[in-house]
């Protein structure tokens, strides 16, 4: 059986930067198992431009900011292996995988970790209404068929959600001939950055319509003809009366991302209600050794915070084939009041300094204190003047604000001013 | 007074910006330029890809260099349609040089063998 | 001149083709569709039903259980998966309990062999059933089966034996010139002595052109969602809520790809075409199925579906002779238990009418078995790694979710019966059927299916004839 130290799954932003970190942290024993044939994951159709601002000071398209990476990786000399997906890893942290030249692979790690991305909501997760015809399509998917192989998958498209990608593609198939009728959004709010909105939808007069979504969807001919839009109440449900039909030949969905863990599903470590992995300071599961980060541990909205989340990742699997990772205590850290979900979940080790808590608002909010509690005690408290669920939060606190809680539990909510 | 959401970061700040051009509400030297010159010269990157001449069904991704005038993007499209590049392609190639007479290159932002 | 067209390639009319290769005989199977088993057949709850259900004496019953006692042979012919999982039909109050019991004698009536089980037997076979359950019908025959490769292995089996198989041609006229029938379609026009009519949903309009008929098709839509195989023992076996009037009700299974079907609605409908889905009558299928298994997970919800079902003014199934020309047979009104009882109905079909009408006489070559492709997450590691140093596309795996790789892919398309869209791929091969539902591999499927058949990507379509999935090439 093969043996290596540390085995990354996924060769994308986060699992670059996990293999980069984990190789300054001293080893060198690591393989990259990369599904698709170059490295790089999503980036590569990322064709647009926005990325690196935090981790480069300058803007960068998707190819030029993975490209950074990737380097690294070569001038490092870290091992990767592409067209190789991982078919299953198990508790003892043996990893499987495939390719065309190795074959079926069976290795042992000392450590793993995901960074396996995330993936699309499709037609049948949102229980989409009407005919199951051809022109429905997932906005990244449309999106890898533009940027990578020169298609365009419509004409004449509705696109339904506000998420990033499907603004980023409005622009992108405007500017290659396409019309964008309109984006139709569920909720009241958008769910992408005020700046897409504004660069991708608002130049190019493409209307966003809030709390209205897809009625029906007609294609009778086997392709997209109709989608019929309504506007809905505010417990979601259609109001009658308030139907706007358009011709068209595309429905494009922008309806969410979901992490892509099955493996790790399959080994029954603990979920969140991010639907990926619940993990502790050092972003270890809870399953010893197996570690996650990026957007198959939760969604994020830019990459260079990805790319922070991949090398904590490495740092944290450094840290545990080294020994350095004993548990010393176990504090969960919960959602209160107004937030959806906190990162990490529990805090186990004394190992860093600071700790980082990302987490996501549930509605957009106004001029709050974001209160951590333990029990009564209150340990931190900041003032944020707007909050939107679309932009994850990140509120560091040293370590020693963490000492002698009274209760082993930690618990971030928000507080109108 | 004009209000603006900044598109310089993913921070996406409103803007407002009155007649003399002073501007609130930006978090950064670079959102109160992107305020003055969405008044008096708006401008914006595009990115797009180019065909690949000597690859089979191979495209490759561009970027402007520095951002165009808004009014002239699709014109600037219009050239980034027509021009073919050959492989090996590098990141900073340039594609098409002073496009359109804008100042602005279209660079190749892909790495092609 | 052919001795027999079948006109329609689903479960029914495979099975009367596979039935007929036997013979030194020249069939032509004609399909409107662009693949085999793409409507009916390919939109049900795929289980091989016990028989406890149907009215004793009709042919549903007596062709359900002669079907379901001939699907260990067909699945090992056929080379298919074959889950004989058994079903419980629950009881959650004592009303329901006496039903179960009236039940059980039908069962005695159609010779189904079914034991009434305790709620607390129920609870240790189904851990997540309702609680509140009384006790459960079970009959240990039925089972479940992937509906797709069993019509397209069917109908590869037929046409390796010398059955011609024609896609997207539809009939359009018949003519019945007494000792023969002339067959017009949308791409031309054949002679036959003998004409079947499995046409499904079209069977009163195929049958009308012979003849006026006394029956007519009160068509029947039925909605379903399917799981993700996120757990291999949410449910071991099919569960059905007591039969009403309308149906066998919503059930919850196991599929035999390890997903989990919930469904289906039975509502009555005009439109034969009409194959949407609508969040109410969903939300209604979900609100009776919790009824059953109250901790269903909708959030493994990866697709939903809809399949209509060719429900008759007679309510059974109709085979037999037109009046006025036993050469022309009608194979109708094949709603459930169609999918078990399609080889019994060959059989029954074949044996009273069709055997009558010519000598016949076997082919000494007919082989009844087919070799599915090589699935590679069924062989042992050392047979995989012995296929990918052969052909080094077994290793690239194209379908993430289902585990696909582009070799099985392209072994597909060698086939006597290959796939021609995408839907026609992930039928086969599951590529698309997983989380994303082709969110991933589809890029990678539709651009191998247009280098396999020469055309741009452009032409490649999802299903039907305007289903194509990319409208433009950009830039070129």
């Amino acid at each position: 059986m093969e043996k290596r130290d540390l085995v990354i799954i996924g060769g994308g932003s986060a699992g670059m930067a996990a293999a980069i970190e984990a190789k300054k942290n001293g080893i060198d024993d690591i393989l990259i198992l990369e599904k698709d044939d170059v490295l790089g994951g999503i980036l590569n159709q990322c064709i647009h431009n926005g990325f690196g601002l935090t981790e480069f000071k300058e803007e960068l398209t998707g190819p030029e900011y993975l490209s950074r990476f990737a380097d690294q990786v070569e001038e490092l000399k870290i091992e990767y292996k592409l067209n190789s997906l991982v078919l299953d890893v198990s508790e003892n942290k043996v990893v499987t995988y495939s390719n065309p030249t190795d074959g079926v692979v069976v290795c042992e790690a000392k450590a793993i970790v995901f960074a396996t991305g995330c993936y699309e909501r499709s037609p049948g997760a949102i229980q989409l209404s009407g005919d199951r015809c051809a022109g429905i399509i997932t906005a990244g998917t449309a999106q890898k068929y533009l940027n990578i192989h020169g298609f365009l998958v419509g004409k004449r498209i509705v696109i339904l959600g506000s998420g990033d990608i499907g603004l980023i593609m409005a622009r992108r198939m405007t500017l290659e001939g396409a019309k964008v009728l309109c984006v139709s959004e569920l909720m009241p709010y958008s769910n992408g950055l005020n700046r897409n909105i504004a660069q991708c939808l608002n130049d190019y007069d493409i209307p966003l319509y809030l709390s209205r979504s897809v009625l029906r969807v007609e294609g009778k001919s086997g392709r997209v003809e109709k989608v019929v839009l309504a506007a809905v109440d505010d417990k979601l449900k259609f109001i009658p009366g308030t139907e706007m039909e358009f011709e068209c030949d595309t429905l494009l969905l922008s309806v969410g991302l979901v992490p892509y863990v099955s493996l790790l599903d399959k080994l029954h470590a603990e979920m969140s209600s991010t639907r990926g992995a619940k993990v502790n300071d050092q972003l270890m599961t809870s399953i010893p050794g197996l570690f996650a980060c990026g957007n198959c541990l939760h969604v994020h909205d830019v990459v260079d915070f990805v790319t922070d989340e991949g090398r904590d990742a490495g740092r944290g699997a450094a840290n545990y084939i080294k020994g350095l990772s004993n548990k010393s205590k176990h504090i969960e850290v919960k959602p209160g009041n107004g937030v959806s979900y906190v990162i990490p979940q529990f805090i186990e080790t004394d190992l860093n300094n600071d700790i980082t808590f990302k987490f996501r608002v549930r509605k957009p909010i106004k001029n709050v204190f974001v209160n951590f509690k333990s029990g009564e005690a209150l340990i931190h408290k900041v003032v944020k003047p707007v909050l939107i669920p679309s932009e994850m939060v990140m509120i560091k606190i040293n370590k020693d604000k963490l000492k002698d809680l009274p209760l082993s539990e930690i618990e971030v909510s928000l507080e109108e001013r | 007074m004009k209000e603006l959401t900044c598109i310089v970061c993913p921070r996406g700040c409103r803007l407002t910006i009155d007649d003399e051009l002073n501007v609130t509400g930006n978090s950064c030297p670079r959102g109160a330029q992107y305020a003055k010159d969405e008044l008096t010269n708006p401008k914006r990157m595009i990115t797009s890809f180019v065909r690949v001449k000597n690859r089979e069904n191979t495209v490759v991704s561009v970027k402007t260099s520095t951002s165009i005038p808004k009014g002239m993007i699709f014109d600037v499209m219009n050239e980034i349609d027509k021009v073919r590049v050959s492989a090996p392609t590098k990141i900073g190639d340039i594609a098409i040089k002073n496009v359109l007479n804008t100042g602005a290159d279209i660079i190749i932002t892909k790495n092609i063998k | 001149m052919l001795d027999v067209i079948i006109v329609g390639a689903g479960v029914t009319g495979a099975f009367i083709a596979r039935k007929l290769a036997r013979y030194e005989l020249n069939v032509l199977l004609l399909e409107r569709e662009s693949d085999v088993g793409n409507v009916t057949s390919n939109a049900n709850s795929a289980i091989v039903h016990s028989g406890y259900d149907p009215v004793p004496g009709t042919l549903k019953a007596l062709l359900n259980v002669r079907g379901n006692k001939m699907f260990d042979q067909i699945a090992d012919e056929l080379d298919l998966h074959f889950n004989r999982c058994g079903s419980l039909t629950i009881a959650i109050n004592d009303e329901q309990m006496k039903t179960l019991y009236e039940l059980e004698k039908r069962s005695e009536q159609n010779g189904v062999p079914v034991k009434i089980l305790s709620a607390e037997e129920v609870k240790k076979m189904e851990p997540n059933v309702n609680p509140e359950v009384k006790g459960a019908l079970f009959a240990p025959t039925a089972g479940v089966i992937d509906p797709f490769n069993l019509v397209v292995h069917c109908v590869e089996n037929a046409v390796d034996n010398g059955v011609k198989l024609h896609l997207n041609e539809e009939v359009t006229a018949i003519k019945d010139n007494g000792e023969y029938f002339t067959v017009k379609t949308n791409k031309g026009e054949y002679q036959t002595k003998v004409v079947i009519n499995a046409s499904g949903l079209y069977s009163d309009k195929i049958a009308s052109m012979v003849e006026d008929i006394d029956w007519k098709l009160i068509p029947r839509k039925g909605e379903y969602f399917v799981l993700d195989h996120f757990s291999p023992d949410f449910v071991t076996h099919t569960l059905f809520p007591l039969p009403t009037a309308k149906g066998k009700g919503v059930l919850v299974s196991l599929t035999s790809s390890n997903n989990f079907i919930v469904g289906p609605s039975s509502e009555p409908i005009d439109d034969i075409e009409d194959f949407g889905t609508d969040s109410l009558t969903l939300g209604e299928i979900r609100r009776q199925a919790t009824e059953l298994v109250p901790n269903i997970p909708f959030n493994q919800v990866v697709r939903v579906f809809s399949g209509i079902r060719p429900t008759s003014t007679r309510h059974d199934f109709i085979i037999e002779p037109s009046k006025s020309n036993k050469r022309f047979i009608n194979v109708a009104g094949i709603e459930s238990p169609g999918l078990v009882s399609a080889p019994a109905i060959a059989e029954y079909a074949f044996e009273n009418y069709i055997s009558h009408l010519f000598e016949l006489k076997e082919k000494a070559s007919f082989n009844p078995r087919v070799k599915r492709y090589n699935r590679l997450n069924e062989i042992s590691l050392e047979e995989r790694n012995r296929l990918i140093k052969e052909n080094p596309e077994y290793g690239k795996i194209v379908c993430s979710c289902e585990k696909v790789s582009l070799g099985e892919i392209k072994d597909l398309l060698s086939r006597s019966v290959p796939p021609t869209t995408v839907k026609g791929v992930k039928r086969r091969c599951r590529a698309g059927f997983g989380k994303c539902q082709g969110g991933f591999c589809s890029p990678i499927v539709t651009l191998t299916l247009a280098k396999h058949y020469g055309v741009n990507p452009t032409e490649i379509k999802w299903d039907k004839e305007q289903s194509n999935i990319l409208k433009s090439e950009v830039k070129k």
